[in-house]
């Protein structure tokens, strides 16, 4: 045996290292992410100012009100429309899609478009959102192409949460709905989609965590402007939104714009964080209640 | 736990009756929608599954329309060649292969392939140990008390926005390495191949090796906790089999644990070479934006293609006759097809290795 063979100092020495190896790991893996947390606060502190949460932008000073409410429609928007086909498409995939007559998966080929689309650059799904909608179609820098695009980036994230979720849901509990006599589409509504909804809801919101912090697909279809964004769709010469400060104010040349740069860092992680606080409170909720039920 | 305590009825409760007593049309429309909820939830539901694949088309059909002018006039060479020069703007407008360019333009995306792939295989070295070992720690190795919130702050550094990300590479991380770190290596490194492109001049801060750690940064979250899921998959058995055999840890990692898992940390690692590929905001941020050259040492300023497409779109539409937009589709078009392809490879190579993964048969 290979095993025994190898010296006995030297598999102690391996073994130490290993154990030294993956602490070390693990310090690299998570020490960083205090650190930046840590520097986000430490750059924002300093200077912070309530105000900034209900002042207008002007030129690169102001406040970020136009920018949080710009944030807060998109994710609502990508909440409506992501949420709403990725769902679905999720529903499709897991539920719905025949199975192959030769035995193959259900719905290979769209899971596999899906699937490309998640890894697709976002910056060319950017580009493709300016070529098409901005200039092509004449909407211009505004609300519908970034929430078009930011949209298209989350639906397959959305697909395959709500897919894996779906197939969490016991066999029986579809078995018992069809013993029941219920439809193929009550038994969805009222005993598979329940089941699996707090997964489901789990997934939208890291979805929107992962829409709220995006940059490149908006800065060619949202654009910027300091404006408090109105009702227009189309056509309104820019759209604010919490990164776009954090990549262009930063070497901008009065301290201001640094310190909404700095500012909007740190209120784009307190939001994500909250949005990640609000999926664990519903896992912990989900599984006690599923242990409960036992 | 008793019955009838957490929403299941007890033997014997009456069953309550949901029918309400309504008008014969309302009835009558109950009715309709009822018997058709199986085909609208069908439907909605096709229709919504096709949507991604609809998206991916019209993206990569934009993508080559737009192209294609660039792609006739750039030709072969593009891969190739280092130039990056747009041309006069205000000087004149010439013809060739029946595509209007302005006189001197001359684009090559050699140096944008070589840093788009040097700065995700540089993330890739320092991400994938990293990630592998800190996930055998958290779940081999530390209790749960301690691994749950370590966990978290995994969740969190996933969450992070990668412009935050990027510019805290830039204003905190890049100086400290350039003052710090980088000359340390550049002083002492020898003059032999591979390693003397860690030799000096070390700059600013701002390149190559900067970039790459911080997309390791970013992809470390997503490696790592996909491999910690994978690893608290394995079943116990063989593992405590291999201590029963008196292994140690490592072996016990070396040969159980990890082999088990071989095929998703391969689909892991890919997702994370997916990611660094297609990530602009850090990059574009910490790369120094340098055009037309490849990196001279590991510490010099460089670019990337998502980084190009990005910095260059806004300065691309002074071009009047849309040539250099038409090169930026170009570039999109060959950063798509990368990551599709790196996509699909690896779902080749976890879909043939997922059959031999297990290295001791499973029950």
């Amino acid at each position: 045996m290979a095993v025994a063979a190898a010296p006995h100092h030297r598999r102690r020495a391996l073994q130490l290292g290993f154990r030294l190896g993956t602490y070390l790991a693990l310090l690299l893996v998570v020490g960083p992410a205090g650190w930046l947390l840590v520097s986000v606060v430490a750059r924002a502190a300093p200077h912070w100012q309530w105000s900034v949460l209900w002042t207008q932008g002007h030129g690169t000073g102001g406040g970020l009100l136009n920018a949080i409410v710009g944030t807060l429609i998109l994710m609502l928007g990508v909440f409506l429309i992501a949420g709403t086909i990725g769902v679905l498409a999720g529903i499709h995939l897991s539920e719905l899609a025949r199975p192959r007559r030769n035995g193959k998966p259900s719905g290979a080929l769209l899971r596999t478009a899906s699937d490309v689309l998640s890894g697709f650059p976002s910056i060319v799904l950017g580009y493709v959102g300016y070529v098409a909608l901005v200039v092509g179609l004449h909407w211009g820098f505004s609300l519908l192409p970034a929430l078009i695009i930011l949209s298209i980036m989350v639906i397959p994230y959305i697909a395959k949460s709500t897919e894996s979720a779906l197939r969490q849901v016991p066999t029986n509990y579809r078995e018992g709905a069809e013993a029941l006599g219920m439809s193929t589409g009550y038994a969805l509504r009222k005993v598979v989609l329940k089941t699996a909804l707090p997964g489901i809801v789990t997934g939208l919101l890291l979805a929107l965590a992962i829409a709220s912090g995006e940059t490149a697909p908006l800065i060619y279809t949202a654009g910027w402007t300091t404006q408090v964004p109105g009702g227009q769709l189309t056509g309104s010469h820019g759209f604010p939104y919490l990164t776009y400060p954090v990549f262009n104010f930063y070497d901008q040349a009065n301290n201001s714009a640094h310190y909404l740069a700095f500012d909007a860092a740190l209120l784009l992680v307190v939001l994500i964080a909250l949005l990640l606080v609000a999926s664990r409170i519903i896992v912990a909720r989900t599984q006690r209640n599923s242990e409960g039920r036992r | 736990m008793t019955v009838g305590s957490a929403g299941i009825p007890a033997p014997g409760t009456p069953h309550v009756s949901t029918t309400r007593r309504t008008t014969g049309v309302v009835r009558r429309v109950v009715e309709v929608a009822r018997a058709h909820e199986e085909g609208a939830w069908r439907w909605s539901a096709r229709v919504a599954a096709v949507l991604p694949l609809a998206a991916l088309v019209f993206a990569l059909t934009v993508l080559v329309i737009k192209a294609f002018p660039a792609i006739k006039v750039n030709g072969i060479g593009f891969l190739s060649r280092s130039t990056w020069n747009p041309g006069s703007g205000y000087g004149t407008t010439v013809h060739s292969h029946g595509v209007a360019h302005p006189a001197g333009s001359s684009y090559g995306a050699w140096p944008l392939i070589a840093g788009t792939l040097q700065t995700s295989v540089i993330a890739l070295v320092i991400a994938v140990p990293i990630s592998i070992g800190g996930a055998f720690a958290l779940t081999e190795r530390l209790p749960g008390w301690i691994s749950r919130p370590l966990g978290l702050a995994l969740e969190v550094l996933a969450g992070i926005p990668s412009v935050v990300i990027g510019l805290w590479g830039l204003l905190t991380l890049g100086p400290i390495l350039a003052h710090d770190v980088y000359p340390i290596l550049g002083d002492h490194m020898p003059d032999v191949p591979v390693l003397d492109y860690f030799r000096n001049p070390v700059g600013s801060g701002e390149g190559l090796l900067t970039a790459g750690i911080v997309l390791a940064l970013m992809i470390i979250p997503i490696v790592a906790s996909t491999t910690r899921d994978l690893f608290t998959q394995v079943p116990p058995l063989p593992k405590e089999g291999g201590e029963a055999l008196g292994m140690t840890d490592w072996e016990v990692a070396n040969r159980v644990t990890i082999p088990w898992v071989r095929s998703g940390i391969i689909g892991a690692t890919a997702l994370g070479l997916g990611r660094a590929i297609g990530e602009t905001m850090a990059v574009a941020l910490i790369t120094g934006s340098i055009l037309g050259h490849t990196a001279a040492n590991i510490y010099s300023p460089m670019s990337t293609i998502a980084a190009t497409i990005l910095s260059q779109l806004d300065g691309a539409q002074t071009d009047g006759t849309g040539f250099a937009v038409a090169t930026l589709a170009e570039l999109g078009l060959i950063l798509a097809v990368m990551s599709v392809a790196v996509n699909v490879v690896a779902r080749l190579i976890v879909a043939r290795t997922s059959g031999l993964a297990a290295p001791v048969g499973r029950a």
